[in-house]
């Protein structure tokens, strides 16, 4: 750091170091003239305090005089080495960057050729690794439990990654494009297009469609009108949704933000906005890939 | 020597001006040269002074005592790096009166949490973070999403801001109070956030 204003600086703080240095050393000197031969007794300084109390003036112990002395050297050998005094220059080249650099080259090193193995494998096989199945877990818990939970199952508003139910796809390839690219989940709201009633409608038409047995008949009898007319066009015409554009399956009893008639209402009304955020630029190629297989072996069971 | 000592014990002014001189050696070396230096007092490319939405959004991070268990500081440690991103930089801090480093992580760091999670997810995070997080201990901070912020702070804090170095121009003041109007701190503290540490963000 030599970008200072002015180079008065680099001399200012030079100097005030060495003479704070040069100073802890004077004092130290003149605080040890006092010498006791053996049997001898220490004089009083002459200082009295509350009639009785005084203070003798004993030599510094030797302990003590060591570690001053020894903290006055690692003063100068620090200013040394982490380059203390600007005008001094750098001699070992330290520098906080390069010390990061340092460490992250050596994690590289040890590392990548691990990543590059995998990122070479297709990610059924990495899925099947038990140990690239470690780390993914690790990553997960580093980069995803915020938003899908410790146990992968997710929460209201964002997906369980268990049931192997999937919004835009649950094939190897698609489950990395989503963790490369993102996603952007948007579900129009239909509040003011539709009016309070005919959301109503529509909600109800969807519970009878999920297989919930609480539905209005009539209500849903409406509703369908509306839905093949507007909601068809994501969420097809038997409601199976379209994972090209992140629309979900609405005939199954999966929901993402919840399956009650006031919650599809709340919905439909002021539509959702959902992002999955792109990770590629982040994480690097060899985690994303890691991460991409052990999400897909989540739900491997579920098949 | 003695003469000092006496002067010292009895005097209680000489005692208190020279334990200040002793004391401000470390910071005339350590802080005083800071100010002079480019690294530290000039943004970084891609810092801008924050948008009177974000401002707010800040004020109440700091009236909700966020930084007691928030850093904003990435230190230069790979195992920091590696969960945050790229370390923080001096220059990034520069509009920050005070800035908001902090010192203690009871929480994640958020010096670049801008973009790391949804607006939904911050919105249901703050409401109850538990929704999202269930081992999280964070407290709930739902009374955001009903106050609504005072538009005409908003210019007043900007121009002392501005007399503090921030560069607003005369029209980001007067269209500040616009910004603001109807919004919700929630809102203004969700905007604080995803703008956070994007000057980095994916370098590593």
């Amino acid at each position: 750091m030599t970008d200072f204003t002015s180079g008065f600086w680099g001399y200012f703080i030079a100097t005030v170091s060495i003479l704070g240095i040069a100073f802890c050393g004077y004092v130290l000197l003149t605080q040890m003239k006092v010498k006791l031969k053996k049997g001898e007794k220490a004089q009083v300084t002459g200082h009295k305090w509350d009639g009785d109390l005084e203070e003798y003036n004993n030599p510094l112990p030797g302990w003590w005089v060591g570690m001053f002395v020894l903290t006055i050297v690692f003063a100068i050998g620090y200013l040394w080495l982490y380059p203390g005094l600007v005008v001094m220059g750098n001699a070992k080249g330290w520098s906080q960057e390069g010390q990061h650099k340092e460490e992250v080259a050596k994690a590289d090193a040890k590392y990548q050729a691990l990543y590059d193995k995998y990122t070479a494998m297709p990610i059924e096989a990495v899925a099947k690794d038990p140990n690239a199945n470690e780390m993914g877990k690790r990553l997960f818990q580093t980069y995803c439990v915020q938003c899908h939970g410790s146990d992968a199952r997710g929460a209201k508003g964002f997906p369980n990654l268990t049931d192997n139910d999937w919004l835009y796809g649950g094939s190897p390839a698609k489950i990395e494009e989503t963790l490369v690219k993102g996603r952007q989940g948007q579900m129009p709201a239909f509040g003011a297009a539709f009016g309070e009633e005919k959301v109503r409608d529509v909600a109800n038409y969807v519970l009878k469609i999920s297989g919930n047995a609480a539905f209005n008949d009539v209500r849903a009898a409406r509703g369908a009108e509306t839905y093949k007319q507007v909601c068809v066009a994501c969420h097809g015409a038997e409601g199976k949704g379209n994972q090209d554009l992140g629309a979900p399956n609405l005939t199954d009893k999966i929901w993402l933000y919840g399956g009650s008639e006031a919650t599809i209402v709340e919905t439909v009304t002021n539509g959702r906005t959902n992002v999955m955020p792109a990770w590629k630029e982040f994480l690097g190629d060899g985690k994303v890939h890691l991460l991409s297989a052990y999400v897909y072996s989540l739900s491997q069971d579920k098949k | 020597m003695n003469k000092i000592q006496k002067l010292i014990e009895e005097n209680v002014a000489a005692l208190i001006i020279l334990t200040l001189m002793t004391i401000s050696v470390a910071m005339l070396v350590e802080i005083l040269p800071l100010m002079f230096s480019k690294t530290v007092t000039q943004p970084i490319a891609g810092v801008k002074p924050y948008s009177a939405l974000r401002l707010e959004g800040r004020d109440i991070y700091i009236r909700e005592g966020c930084y007691n268990c928030h850093s904003q500081m990435i230190r230069p440690f790979r195992s920091e790096t590696e969960r945050y991103g790229h370390y923080s930089v001096a220059g990034e801090s520069v509009y920050d009166h005070p800035f908001q480093w902090g010192s203690k992580r009871t929480g994640p760091d958020l010096a670049r949490v801008g973009g790391r999670y949804s607006d939904e997810w911050h919105r249901a995070h703050m409401m109850n973070p538990r929704d999202v997080v269930p081992e999280s201990n964070m407290p709930a901070f739902p009374w955001l999403l009903t106050n609504t912020i005072d538009s005409t702070m908003t210019p007043k804090k900007m121009e002392a801001l501005r007399k503090l170095g921030v560069p607003y121009t005369d029209a980001d003041i007067a269209n500040a109070s616009k910004e603001v109007e109807g919004k919700t701190e929630m809102d203004a503290v969700i905007a604080y956030l995803q703008g956070l540490g994007l000057a980095l963000k994916n370098k590593r």
